[in-house]
């Protein structure tokens, strides 16, 4: 009973940070229809911002929950000016051209981004400050729950309200599910379809913010390729969910992160990536559109 | 473009270019010249179902993988003959790999292919990562550590006139890449086709005037995976060597970067975009002794990426060949 | 297709041009190591040795009245790049002797290119056995895979009285996984049990899943033959699951980086390494101290170590040899006998591996405290 509820955990864990980059991918395909490849490349440099302002301010001596917020907000800022930079100069000249053209700049932007940074910051890699104390604070069934632990699942779930609230409660939400659905039709009824845009890529890079400095909290070690394979797997898992969907982005990073953990429990460890891309498979084949993608009818 | 005399023609060309380049470089750009083979053999297939029938594949280096393993296998676990005897006996591996690759292709085109666009990516990416996690996980294959001492093609010995690897390893090459290109610009004039591209532009109406887009589908799936295996064997003679961690995703995505780079659907563009990924690196190499050791070479590489994307988002050559870039006013396309 | 040949030619023409560089009176050496990419952090390092030692040289008045002059290529840590640029540094910068990789993977794809060429080869740090079968111009400077695996083995069951053990392997690391295989086969033969063994994914961040299937079956030790890069976090999530074990590694885990992920999650715990930082010959004390002041107060770890021994059994073989050719070169490093190295006393045996003992030590803050010595 103790290594289930541990599992769970782990899995839980694991999955919401997946789902946390998975909402950026999810939002930027929602208005663009396009895979925003250099959004991992954010989230790595997210944790850089995070590690060179937490030295910078001198912060990384003294962890308390105003440090983490600090610095918390100063790498969203920096991760959306990052993605506004990008969506300026490589996806705005080719908005009108297609996906594909998009989709190399984005791998161009990614592949820039990760040279540079193994230029400027050393292909090492670097420790994150403690940002927060990490104590014991109760026990479920044996199994020791931590300020870590409570505190990721918190910020992640606190992002995700947000996010829900930003897109479905507010004016500027409205505009980004009427540009997502028609940027025309949109932008005939005076909605800035630009604005909107930078406003989609504020928000999903702010919550790959928000990932990279937990991901630093909680496992200590960032550096430039670490984007990379968790970029991919955060990818899968929006598709799995239905690219698109926000709810999809967070159910499928976490159906994701609980069946790459049951996968080493009961299956193979060694197998583990291929069988959660199985599991993938299979889902996407009964369901070509993701768990909560709309299987749209096309017309002539 | 009359198809029957140029191969002819383009081998002969092929074989003196081949014998004097081999008479004045170094195996370094003899190296090279081979991998640009390689990738324009695997630009050309991927171009087929990337550019020409509007399927997002981001699978490629997993087909590749098969045909390199196949190669590596058949080369090292049986005897591969010294001598005249090796050239057929590589010809036949060569397309046992292929054979191979498309026969994989088929079994995973066949359910996938029913997915759109980045669904499809998604799946693709993900039978090309079970290919290379099983490759990593069976010793047969060699596990992490892979296949080595790979033979390479063999020199002939003709009374007394030794021709040389590489020149044999060049024709090999151009051949594989000849047929290639040739096979998918026939096909593409044929009534096959015509049906891709009919599936590219609009799969409803193609399906509307009777067309079996799954069947189009898969076919382009197979033919491409069947090049992408040659590819991969023509990888496993070139470096001796094959193991898991050449076939990562990674590698799809420069597949992919040589397609929309040429312009989706242009073969010579993709030939020229396969010149660009594949040289511009090594040009940039010598970069390192002027900015005092530090490596801008991928950092330059990706800004040019960028830039050429923007400049001329339609890829080098549009949909339009060289040759009709040759001939002003001419607005036909292939 | 005129226009194709045309380029062709255009960039030929850019490649000839772009590889004349000046002659000078050099003896010019090769090192090809993954200075970017998944492997970046081990290749760097080895470079930062073996550039030392050819500065040393240099400084001394090189050999023979020539300075070394040293071609660094980086490989990406990627197969077809290191073909290249192996392939490069023989034919076209005509490098008289070569170093490198890590990775034995990649010594594996150059070992062939260097011996065709006649070019005497020495990997610092390659563990897999395969990498000096490839012919009689390689060399290594390290231990092999079989006896790091063994070392542990013994030292968990002899001096630990360790009966059960759990293995957690990197999957598809020719390292981690070689030394995973002799260490559960030798820990076997002494007579313990293997009760888990479970492998994680590169770039995984995460191991509880495994660490929490390993808590079950409750071993006395945990074999990690990982890099320091993994390994810090291991150790921290060992300890957040509250697993009491001892954790047991080979010589990836010597960094200084080590400790700053792992911090006291880390301490107590031993791996078998080349050499001890405790050790108070003068040799290492030298090397130690001259590695701080040049690299902004770093401590060495043991990658630069080797790549520093490395360039010095290089060097000493080419004062060696009558006059300096690749084939002299190779002679005299088959020679090499009782070398005093930074990593323990080196000699090349008839494999051309490296005969030398191995230290066991324990985890203690940034210090290593010194074990026992395990001899071949």
């Amino acid at each position: 009973m103790e290594e289930i509820i541990q599992h769970f955990i782990n899995g839980l864990s694991i999955g919401s940070i997946y789902s946390l980059i998975a909402l950026g991918y999810t939002m930027v395909y929602g208005i663009l229809q396009m895979i925003n490849f250099a959004h991992s490349e954010v989230y790595m440099m997210g944790a850089f911002f995070a590690y060179y302002s937490a030295k910078f301010l001198n912060l990384e001596k003294s962890p308390s929950y105003s440090t983490l917020i600090i610095i918390l907000v100063i790498t969203m800022i920096l991760c959306s000016l990052l993605a506004l930079t990008i969506e300026k100069f490589a996806y705005r000249p080719l908005r009108k051209q297609p996906k594909l053209n998009v989709l190399i700049t984005a791998i161009g932007v990614s592949l820039f981004l990760q040279y540079f940074a193994q230029i400027i910051f050393g292909a090492d890699p670097k420790v994150f400050p403690n940002l927060i104390n990490n104590q014991l604070l109760f026990e479920v069934g044996g199994v020791s729950i931590n300020t870590f632990d409570v505190t990721i699942l918190g910020v992640s779930l606190l992002s995700m309200l947000g996010l829900h609230f930003l897109v479905y409660h507010t004016k500027m939400g409205q505009g980004m599910r009427a540009v997502s659905h028609n940027p025309a039709v949109a932008s005939i009824l005076g909605i800035n379809v630009n604005r909107t845009i930078a406003l989609t890529f504020i928000a999903g890079s702010s919550l790959a913010g928000i990932g990279s400095v937990l991901v630093g909290i909680k496992y200590q070690k960032i550096e430039p390729l670490m984007g990379t394979m968790i970029g991919l797997k955060a990818f899968v898992a929006a598709v799995l969910g239905g690219i698109g969907s926000i709810a999809g982005a967070v159910v499928g990073g976490l159906v994701l992160g609980i069946s790459e953990v049951l996968v080493v429990v009961y299956g193979s460890s060694q197998y583990r990536d291929a069988l959660a891309f199985g599991i993938l498979i299979f889902i996407l084949l009964f369901k070509p559109a993701g768990i909560f993608g709309k299987n749209t009818i096309e017309k002539v | 473009m009359n198809a029957l005399k140029t191969p002819i023609l383009s081998a002969f060309i092929i074989i003196l270019v081949a014998s004097t380049l081999g008479l004045l470089t170094n195996s370094y750009i003899q190296l090279v010249l081979l991998f640009l083979f390689v990738n324009s053999i695997m630009g050309m297939s991927l171009n087929l179902i990337n550019g020409y029938t509007g399927q997002f594949s981001l699978g490629h280096a997993g087909f590749v993988a098969i045909g390199a393993y196949f190669t590596a296998i058949l080369t090292t676990k049986l005897p591969f003959p010294e001598g005249i005897l090796g050239l057929p006996v590589a010809i036949l591996i060569s397309l046992g790999s292929g054979l191979c690759a498309g026969l994989v292709g088929y079994f995973v085109g066949l359910p996938s292919l029913r997915l759109k666009g980045d669904y499809l990516a998604i799946v693709t990416l993900g039978f090309g990562e079970i290919i290379r996690v099983s490759l990593n996980n069976i010793t047969f294959f060699g596990g992490s550590i892979g296949i080595s001492s790979i033979p390479s093609l063999p020199e002939l010995n003709l009374g007394g006139f030794i021709i040389d690897k590489f020149v044999i390893s060049l024709i090999f090459a151009t051949f594989w890449a000849l047929l290639c290109f040739f096979v998918i610009w026939r096909l593409l004039k044929s009534s096959h086709g015509r049906g891709f591209l009919s599936v590219r532009e609009d799969e409803i109406a193609a399906e509307a005037m009777g067309i079996n887009t799954t069947q189009m589908k898969v076919q382009a799936f197979v033919v491409s995976s069947f090049f992408a295996g040659i590819a991969g064997s023509l990888y496993a003679h070139f470096t001796n060597y094959v193991s898991p961690a050449s076939f990562t995703f990674l590698m799809s995505i420069d597949a992919v970067i040589m397609v929309v780079l040429g312009g989706m659907g242009s073969m010579t563009g993709c030939l020229a975009s396969a010149f660009f990924i594949t040289l511009l690196p090594e040009i940039l190499r010598s970069l390192k002794e002027f900015t005092g050791g530090v490596d801008l070479r991928m950092v330059i590489y990706s800004l040019a990426l960028i830039f050429i994307m923007i400049l001329r988002p339609q890829g080098l050559f549009g949909e339009k060949e060289i040759f009709h870039l040759w001939r002003k006013n001419d607005k036909t396309t292939p | 297709m005129r226009s194709v040949h045309f380029l062709k030619l255009f960039f030929l023409s850019l490649l000839i041009l772009s590889s004349c560089t000046k002659k000078e009176d050099v003896i010019l050496v090769g090192e090809y190591g993954s200075l970017t990419g998944d492997d970046a952090t081990f290749g760097i390092s080895t470079n930062k040795g073996i550039k030392m030692a050819f500065d040393e040289i240099n400084s001394k008045g090189g050999i023979k009245g020539k300075k070394i002059k040293l071609i660094t290529e980086d490989d990406q840590g990627k197969n077809e790049e290191t073909a290249k640029v192996v392939t490069r540094l023989i034919t076209q910068d005509k490098v008289m002797a070569l170093l490198g990789e890590v990775a034995s993977s990649r010594s594996i794809i150059a070992a062939p290119i260097a011996q065709k060429n006649g070019i005497p080869m020495i990997s610092p740090s390659s563990t897999a056995p395969e990498v000096t079968e490839k012919g009689d111009h390689i060399f290594r400077v390290c231990f092999l895979d079989p006896f790091q695996g063994y070392v542990m083995a013994k030292f968990a069951t002899e001096n630990l009285k360790a009966k059960k053990a759990a293995v957690l392997r990197k999957n598809g690391d020719t390292y981690s996984e070689g030394l995973a295989n002799v260490f559960a086969a030798e820990f076997k033969k002494f007579g313990g049990e293997v009760v888990a063994d479970l492998s994680y994914q590169p770039k995984d961040m995460d191991f509880k899943t495994q660490l929490t299937e390993f808590k079950a079956k409750k071993p006395d030790v945990i074999f990690i033959p990982g890099y320091y890069t993994d390994v810090g976090m291991i150790a921290q999530q060992v300890k957040q699951l509250e697993i009491k074990v001892t954790l047991l590694g080979g010589d990836g885990w010597d960094s200084p980086k080590l400790h700053e992920v792992g911090k006291e999650a880390i301490n107590g715990h031993y791996f078998s390494n080349h050499y001890t930082t405790e050790s108070t010959s003068p040799i290492v004390v030298e090397f130690i101290k001259n590695f701080k002041q040049r690299y902004n107060n770093e401590v060495p770890d043991g990658l630069a170590a080797l790549g520093y021994d490395a360039a010095k059994i290089l060097a000493d073989a080419m004062t060696r040899t009558k006059d300096l050719t690749s084939k002299n070169i190779r002679d005299e490093l088959a020679k090499t006998k009782d070398f005093v190295g930074v990593t323990g006393n080196i000699t090349i045996n008839d494999q051309r591996n490296a005969v030398k003992s191995a230290v066991v030590v324990q985890v203690e803050n940034e210090k290593r405290k010194y074990v026992t010595t395990v001899a071949p």
